[in-house]
């Protein structure tokens, strides 16, 4: 810094003009030099490697830390963010994304697809993907993100043509995730961008807003169905088990009637069986005794009693029978 | 110092870095480069073998000869979506993409220049032959890929009618792809430009189709819904009919069984009473005497009148003590 100085000392003019020149010449190699040694050096941080290229030639690929190199143009580094995982949105796009590629700029056409029926659907989903080969991803493609982002497309596209639209709206949405990843990562393998597909997800997958109504009846008509069917159900829970127990009522009651009536006769049996014994011991008697006997207790319930003659044949016309009506029925 | 004064020195070094610098050139890994003498290609193209790599520090003539940079890389063509009729007479807007790289710089330097010009004639080239091919096949040829494929429906849902049958193809969208490559690929030869690939991006039905599409897709989910409405009501109406069913069966098994039992038991009862009452000569006699007895106890009342002759068992000695005794009448007066 002091020769730059010295360049205009105060001295003589004289002599100044006699060196000036040839130390001018310095002025501009010094700044070479501090230039060179300000430029000499670059960072890679921790999520990605550094590619560098010697007079346009690829030289290496450096790992994470400082690097020297060759100033003035000489080493070019571009740095290539390999760790990080990267995403591409197809129908929508969020704000504030650090990926340019990474939003949707016609979201309304890609979401927009002809099923394999040949009906409408609306498909949104993101791509999830790292650079794989950052020698590869710079130097074969120009452009990878758009050609990536036209594959994903074209890809889905084609998973979802050859579904039904009941496929894509609702069970079949695993196996498109699979089916694209699979369809996307051979493309990719083809085309060799050094770019790997990670995951694909799909986001939010409608039917076309104008028939959006018509699906939601469906589902209406599906959950009525199920209800129907439950309120069956339940009215047969309700009169089945009441049935069963009434059921079981009669026959506990046909049993005790059975029980009852088996009981009695061998009790009417016993109490006979052993009249019978003494009956036929002495047969008249026994039957005169128990004709009396019953008399006796029947006679004084009843209402009248009249006893004839057995010779007043007569008798009976004359009676008068208003006074004691026959027995009502 | 001594021979040359400073400033030829200088003079010197400046002519020659002037040289040097139009002299050398350096080739990035994407490019490819053609050298033009006062416009004139000159010598083979540099960098332009994908197997040999050339990238890196080069020289040429200062001044007369020119370096023309080329780009190395695969390049891609995203033509505009175009509305097109398909053989079915559907219109459609479609969208493809293609993948190209520049195989033959020279050719390439002389007919195109610059990635502009090709691009716009690429866009002529494979926009023509979409437009034919699309011509060609019905609408499912573009929509539908794998030719095997059959679409599935869970166990669950199949009795719902949810439709699950894809049109069968022909074809395929594959197949299309390579029909227009094939025709797009040898008028791109010509400008020095290979034709990697063709896919179609996307495909849209045209806006006065796409109405009537949503009127069938309305007219099918209706469908699909009365149905499901149809169906519950089935269930429902047989559910109902089962209950009944088993209803009626449970009453009659119960009144069923309650019989039986019942019957069981006055059989047995009635075996009983027989055995006892058919046990000896004397005890059917006596049974019916026994019961004709007992129906007396039972049937007799107040209500009830009974005119007795003197004949009677049990009367009888009222006439006879009357004649053996007194002449006296003893009748009861009712």
């Amino acid at each position: 810094m002091k020769r730059v100085f010295d360049v205009f000392p105060d001295g003589g003019a004289k002599a100044m003009r006699s060196f000036s020149l040839k130390k001018l010449l310095y002025i501009p190699i010094l700044l070479v030099f501090l230039v060179g040694a300000f430029t000499c050096f670059y960072t890679v941080n921790a999520e990605s490697v550094a590619v560098v290229q010697r007079f346009g030639r690829y030289s290496q690929t450096a790992p994470p830390g400082l690097h020297f190199k060759i100033p003035f143009g000489v080493d070019k580094v571009t740095v290539v963010p390999t760790l990080r995982q990267l995403k591409l949105e197809f129908g929508f796009s969020t704000r504030g994304a650090s990926n340019e590629y990474q939003g949707s700029q016609q979201p309304e056409l890609e979401r927009n697809m002809v099923t394999g029926d040949l009906n409408a659907a609306e498909v949104e989903w993101v791509v999830q993907y790292g650079i794989s080969d950052p020698v590869l991803y710079l130097f074969h493609v120009h452009e990878p993100e758009a050609t990536l982002r036209d594959i994903s497309e074209s890809s889905m596209n084609e998973v979802v043509g050859d579904r039904t639209i009941d496929e894509v709206l609702t069970y079949g949405r695993s196996e498109i995730e699979i089916d694209c990843l699979k369809k996307l990562q051979t493309t990719m393998e083809q085309f060799n961008m050094g770019i790997r597909i990670e995951q694909i997800q799909l986001k939010n997958v409608h039917p076309p807003r104008p028939v959006q109504n018509s699906f939601d009846e469906v589902n209406r008509a599906q959950q009525e169905r199920e209800e129907r069917i439950n309120i069956a159900n339940g009215e047969r829970n309700k009169v089945i088990p009441k049935a069963s127990g009434l059921a079981q009522q009669m026959i506990s009651a046909a049993e005790g009637y059975a029980l009852q009536r088996t009981n009695e006769a061998q009790g009417d049996v016993a109490r006979f069986s052993q009249l019978l014994v003494q009956y036929e011991k002495a047969p008249t008697v026994t039957k005169q005794r128990l004709y009396l006997e019953t008399m006796n207790t029947v006679l004084p319930k009843m209402g009248s009693k009249i006893i004839i003659d057995e010779d007043a044949k007569q008798f009976l016309p004359l009676m008068n029978l208003q006074q004691s009506p026959p027995p009502k029925r | 110092m001594n021979k040359f004064s400073f400033p030829a020195i200088l003079f010197a070094g400046f002519i020659a870095i002037i040289v040097l610098s139009s002299s050398a050139y350096v080739i990035d890994e994407t490019e490819q480069v053609i050298i033009t003498e006062f416009g004139k290609p000159v010598g083979t193209p540099i960098n332009s073998d994908p197997n040999v790599n050339e990238a890196g520090l080069h020289f040429k003539k200062p001044f007369i000869q020119t370096v023309n940079r080329i780009e190395k890389r695969v390049m891609e063509w995203d033509g505009p979506a175009t509305e097109m009729p398909t053989r079915d007479k559907l219109y459609i807007t479609v969208d493809n993409f293609a993948r190209w790289r520049i195989s033959d710089p020279k050719k390439y330097f002389e007919s195109l220049r610059d990635t502009r010009t090709a691009l716009s004639r690429l866009d002529d080239a494979i926009g023509g032959a979409t437009r034919s091919i699309i011509a060609k096949h019905d609408l499912i040829e573009v929509i539908r890929t794998d030719k095997a494929r059959k679409a599935t429906l869970p166990d669950d849902l199949v009795e719902t009618g949810i439709p699950a049958t894809l049109p069968t193809i022909r074809y395929g969208r594959q197949t299309l792809d390579q029909e227009i490559l094939a025709a797009a690929k040898s008028k791109a030869t010509l400008w020095g430009i290979e034709l990697m690939d063709i896919r179609f991006k996307r495909i849209n039905y045209k806006a006065g189709v796409i109405d009537k599409i949503y009127d069938r897709m309305r007219t099918e989910r209706q469908q699909i819904a009365s149905k499901f409405i149809s169906e519950g009501e089935g269930e429902a109406a047989k559910i109902k009919g089962l209950t009944e069913k088993e209803l009626l069966e449970i009453q009659s098994k119960a009144y069923r069984q309650e019989q039986e039992i019942k019957g069981k038991a006055d059989a047995e009862a009635t075996e009983i009473y027989a055995t006892a009452y058919n046990s000896s000569a004397k005890a059917p006699d006596f049974y019916q005497f026994l019961k004709t007895l007992d129906t007396y106890e039972k049937t007799i009342d107040r209500e009830t009148t009974a005119i007795f002759t003197t004949n009677s068992d049990l009367f009888q000695l009222l006439k006879s003590v009357e004649k053996e005794v007194s002449a006296e009448p003893a009748v009861p007066t009712p």
